[in-house]
């Protein structure tokens, strides 16, 4: 039995690129991956907002009402109705004048529990020390 | 020897991403490493059989159909990313497999070195 830890760690905007949503589909696919794998063995994402990428976490998304798309919103949303680690740099949000009543904090309206957490950076870099894997979207 | 997983996102014509991800996965095989090699996004192009070869565009699929023969090359595209961009299962290239992103977590599982390469 092991556990691979992966973070996924978005810098960029929402909308403008695939990458942020390639980010969440990746990190979500977690919860299908046992098929691949023998008993007990797990792969394990955590979610890592910094720099711009912490715009992606804005509520109020309309991606379905201009693009008829999935939005952002929807997809942290079921990350945390999922019980994903969502973590959102504080420096990148005060940098850009964002309070924590403008962002996704959870998915109570989905039923979910677990809320994203907004730490200074040097706790998200704890993380990032302590996973097998980083990938930068 | 060691296990490459690469996640890789670039179109096949527009930048040289996907070019050098090859040549990386090649570099890799040649010297006796396995390598899971997963295309997302625009990068599923690279898996559509009937490319020709241009001296202006890069020619990636001749590679390909080497680093099959070795059997140390796995390759794998996103079905999603595939259909949503009209490459079918009837258009993809011989060797290439088509899952969901769950196939790219699970490579990533017991890969010794995890390199993703990012798209546009």
């Amino acid at each position: 039995m092991a556990t691979t830890r992966l973070a996924f760690v978005v810098r960029s905007l929402p909308y403008k690129t695939e990458a942020s949503r390639l980010a969440m589909t990746h990190a979500i696919a977690s919860q299908t991956v046992e098929i691949y794998l023998e008993d007990g063995d797990m792969v394990e994402p955590v979610v890592c907002f910094i720099g711009d990428g912490v715009l992606n976490c804005l509520k109020n998304q309309a991606a379905g009402k201009h693009y008829d798309v999935t939005s952002l919103e929807m997809h942290i949303k079921n990350s945390l109705l999922l019980d994903l680690k969502v973590m959102i740099c504080k420096e990148d949000l005060d940098r850009l004048g964002i309070k924590e009543d403008a962002l996704i904090m959870h998915a109570e309206d989905l039923g979910g529990e677990t809320r994203a957490q907004i730490v200074p950076y040097s706790e998200i870099k704890k993380e990032l020390d302590s996973v097998n894997h980083i990938q930068i979207f | 020897m060691g296990k490459l997983t690469m996640g890789v996102f670039p179109g096949l014509v527009g930048s040289l991403s996907l070019d050098f991800s090859v040549k990386l996965a090649e570099a890799a095989v040649k010297k006796g490493h396995k390598v899971d090699f997963w295309v997302s996004s625009n990068a599923t192009m690279l898996s559509k059989k009937g490319q020709r070869a241009f001296k202006d565009y890069s020619t990636l699929y001749k590679t390909l159909e080497e680093l099959f023969k070795t059997g140390n090359f796995k390759a794998c595209a996103c079905e999603a990313c595939a259909e949503a961009r009209g490459y079918h299962k009837e258009d993809t290239m011989e060797g290439w497999i088509r899952k969901s992103m769950d196939w790219y977590l699970a490579s990533c599982f017991d890969a010794d070195r995890v390199l993703l390469i990012g798209g546009e």
